[in-house]
């Protein structure tokens, strides 16, 4: 004879997922390393716009990229050219990345360098505007991009990338005379549903707005390292 | 497509729950409550765990979502209010834009129902 039993469980869905996100970020935080998760639509410039990253800070902050958005071998060797680690992470068809995929990339950080010589460590999620708002991979702040050719709607239509994200770039600013967006309108969108979220227009073609972005990098490393360490 | 990952995290949790417990009792339900104001699509999620519950310790299981809509609350007006998801997410009598979210964030397993066989004395 068989009874019907019940259990509460009152666990989020993405229990498992926030625990390995806790678990990355803990390493981070030992080895005193800033995580940055980059999030966009595919196309919206992520790779041209870490790039410029690498280019200008890397020789003041020792960078890693964990590479999930990656389409060909060409992306990872775009920014290689800048003398960091990139780590590859192979996610197969899945549309995000998710904590455990980062733990691997993290894993092979540590087997191939010394993770404590690392400030900060850029990770480029797949091209998907839905999903990777909610899978956490033990950032400590997300980033996310939303190129002008986009439109002024997108924060509209997918509100929890936008409310989730720390900072928004809204990249090829170069565009914009171009097209019929209306830039006003599209930080009126993002504001009705993230009013804290930090918007930085940036062009990766002109380098229009980049010093804002890198000024914010560093801020964002500054105050991770200020914490624990040199009180 | 992002459900099927969902379903799998969703299979993952649960897996955790079921394998701390001895009788690794036969589930029979999965209640979970999914807020309009996440990625997940309940209908899609529904056929993603069938399908992925197949052959599992979880075939055969249903899978019961309870919606909850999005309710924020605007400090200047002291009021509870339902934004237009896809068009309009500010307070729509002073227009300040949606800071406290109360409702719709929502992915939880609320209860796991299963069958056990009890002993006739």
């Amino acid at each position: 004879m068989h009874q019907t039993f019940d259990a509460a469980l009152g666990i989020n869905l993405l229990h498992a997922n926030q625990e390995g996100a806790d678990h990355n970020r803990a390493h981070f935080d030992a080895w005193g390393i800033t995580c940055l998760n980059l999030m966009s639509s595919p196309g919206a410039g992520k790779t041209a716009v870490l790039e410029r990253t690498l280019a200008t800070l890397s020789p003041e902050l020792t960078i890693a990229v964990i590479e999930g958005d990656m389409t060909t071998e060409l992306d990872a060797d775009r920014l290689r050219a800048y003398g960091v680690p990139v780590i590859a992470i192979n996610t197969g068809r899945s549309c995000h990345l998710d904590s455990k995929m980062v733990a691997g990339g993290i894993h092979r950080l540590k087997q191939d360098h010394q993770p404590t010589d690392f400030d900060l460590v850029l990770v480029e999620n797949v091209g998907n505007l839905v999903c990777p708002a909610e899978f956490e991979v033990g950032e400590h702040a997300k980033v996310a991009l939303l190129s002008v050719t986009e439109g002024e709607d997108k924060p509209l239509k997918y509100p929890i990338m936008f409310r989730e994200a720390d900072c928004l770039l809204i990249t090829k600013m170069d565009l914009a005379p171009h097209l019929d967006l209306d830039l006003d309108q599209l930080v009126t969108n993002v504001r009705q549903i993230n009013p804290h979220v930090t918007l930085l227009p940036v062009s990766a073609k002109t380098g229009e707005g980049l010093n804002a972005w890198f000024t914010w990098i560093r801020q964002t490393v500054g105050a991770a390292k200020l914490t624990p360490q040199l009180k | 497509m992002h459900e099927t990952d969902m379903t799998k995290a969703l299979i993952l949790t649960i897996r955790d729950w079921w394998e701390a417990q001895p009788e690794r009792p036969a589930v029979t339900q999965v209640h979970l409550t999914v807020g309009q104001f996440t990625c997940v699509e309940p209908d899609s999620l529904r056929f993603a765990f069938q399908v992925q519950t197949r052959d599992t310790f979880l075939a055969g299981a249903d899978l019961i979502i309870r919606e909850t809509p999005l309710i924020a609350y605007c400090h200047p007006c002291q009021q509870e209010y339902q934004p237009d998801i896809g068009l309009r997410y500010s307070c729509p009598q002073c227009h300040s834009p949606m800071e406290d979210i109360r409702s719709g964030r929502e992915l939880k397993i609320d209860r796991v129902e299963y069958a056990q066989p009890v002993s006739v004395s």
